[in-house]
């Protein structure tokens, strides 16, 4: 038996089909992974990210530790509550994990402090690499936070229906958050984030709490959701997936991250930097791209993309996307790759046209 | 605990077959397979004419997941595929004793039906490997 988040019986009341995940016992789908998916690109649907790791970074040197720790700069965070995605690289430049940081106070006050959360597989090595990190500073605490609970509620009419399941002060708090950006109210962290191409929240909140507000909003209409959807919607809004997508061995810049590289200021010194700039001087020799395969047919992880006269790649995370009625993948090919590849599928060479890794954002097709 | 109706036959790869009665068979996958598989996105079958052996692959399903081949669970020549699955693959996992069925065979050896599983038989199969 797996660990069980707050939501378990919830989840065990509302039909859920439970399997294993880093150690958690979680919903893969609650009937139907496909309407879920669809529900989440209509309206509005909700999941139990409990499992993933949430660490509060504390102490008067928190930012500089962040600016080290980081592949991107937390000064970036210049209001109350915003919220960068970033990777956390090792000395190599490979992806030791990528997560998002929320700064919690005011910029540069005193007592300024942020909020990690990092995957829940990665949960041990992430824990001891940024505890390992600290030992460069004098004054930086590392506290996880292992009992909030967190629920994802991503779709166009995640926010109104979220609205309708909280008290009026939450409520308001929701009217006031930007894109990217998160708050607390009497103990619940609301954060306009998510992991779908959809608008909504992230909110993180006790766990003796999370059971009535779950109910409370699927008595709204927003419709439980497993692991099953949130896959294919983060692969259809073309968003990594950790271990997948890239991992310790794979640097960001083949990965489609390098937007997440803050280089300038070019005096701050960031873990893997050294390694990336020698990466980007050489030339970097592949990248993430985004496959679409208009025939019929699955494209899945780990099958061979052959690019005619420029070499071969992989792909990394494949599905059928259920918005657009065919198979997309993201796979990571020679740099000079065209727009057009195949893909060798059960011993048959697939034709697919290669795009940018993202294929739907707010419910619509993004590629040409 | 999925549904294995009496009146069918049962092969270990998951089909299910309907003996019509007059040489001829219908096969689809059963509910345990379905419920293995996940939503499913496309199925290919055999094309009508084509003989089948025992054992041969004859066909793909896909779903969200997983491929997975079907094979023929029997011999003989395939009379009728259902082509309601290329635009409805989903019928499978809704209604598969029903809508859902793949392709019918017209055997070519009637003895075959015999190594076969029952309800029963295919139950402890699937209770043996969960």
């Amino acid at each position: 038996m797996g660990s069980k988040t707050a939501l378990y019986e919830k989840h065990q009341e509302m039909g859920a089909k439970l399997v294993d995940f880093g150690g958690w016992d979680m919903p893969i789908h609650y009937g139907s992974q496909v309407d879920e998916h669809h529900h989440v690109r209509n309206t509005a649907g909700m999941f139990d990210v409990s499992h993933m790791t949430v660490v509060d970074v504390t102490g008067t040197d928190a930012k500089e530790y962040l600016r080290y720790l980081l592949a991107n700069d937390v000064v970036k965070l210049q209001e109350k509550g915003k919220a960068l995605y970033s990777g956390m690289l090792n000395e190599d430049g490979g992806v030791i994990d990528d997560l998002i940081v929320y700064l919690m106070t005011e910029p540069g006050v005193a007592g300024e402090w942020f909020r990690v959360v990092v995957n829940c597989a990665t949960r041990e090595k992430d824990l001891r690499w940024m505890s390992d990190q600290t030992a460069s500073f004098d004054d930086v605490a590392l506290t996880e936070q292992p009992d909030l609970a967190m629920v994802a509620i991503q779709g166009p009419k995640a926010i109104s229906l979220a609205k309708q399941s909280v008290n009026e002060s939450r409520e308001k708090l929701i009217d006031q958050l930007s894109v990217f950006q998160g708050l607390e109210s009497e103990g619940w962290f609301i954060a306009r984030t998510g992991y779908t191409g959809e608008d909504g929240l992230e909110i993180m909140l006790p766990e003796d709490e999370v059971a009535d507000f779950w109910q409370a909003l699927a008595d709204e209409g927003v419709k439980p959701c497993g692991l099953g959807a949130r896959d294919t919607l983060r692969l259809e809004a073309g968003m990594n997936l950790y271990g997948a997508d890239m991992d310790e061995t794979v640097s960001p810049l083949a990965a489609n991250m390098g937007w997440t590289i803050a280089w300038e200021p070019q005096e701050r010194i960031f873990l893997g930097r050294e390694a990336l700039q020698a990466q980007k001087e050489s030339g970097v020799t592949e990248r993430l791209v985004g496959l679409v395969m208009e025939t019929r047919g699955v494209l899945r992880s780990h099958q061979k993309v052959i690019v005619e006269g420029v070499g071969e790649g992989e792909i990394t995370s494949g599905t059928f996307s259920p918005t657009l009625g065919c198979s997309v993948a993201m796979a990571r090919v020679p740099a000079g790759t065209k727009d057009q590849a195949d893909v060798e599928i059960r011993g048959k060479r697939v034709p697919v046209r290669v795009v940018r890794p993202s294929f739907v954002r707010n419910g619509k097709k993004v590629f040409d | 605990m999925s549904n294995i109706p009496s009146e069918l036959k049962y092969v270990a790869s998951h089909e299910w077959i309907r003996v019509e009665g007059d040489g001829t068979v219908t096969i689809g996958v059963t509910d345990h397979a379905q419920d293995l598989l996940g939503d499913v996105v496309f199925v290919e079958l055999p094309e009508v004419g084509a003989d089948v052996a025992t054992g041969d692959e004859s066909g793909v399903v896909e779903s969200v997941k997983a491929a997975s081949d079907i094979y023929a669970p029997l011999s003989g020549e395939v009379i009728a595929i259902n082509e309601e699955l290329e635009d409805s693959p989903e019928l499978v996992n809704s209604d598969p004793y029903g809508d859902g069925w793949f392709f019918k065979l017209k055997l070519s050896d009637n003895d075959e039906l015999n190594e076969l599983l029952s309800a029963e038989g295919y139950t402890d199969l699937c209770e043996s490997e969960a």
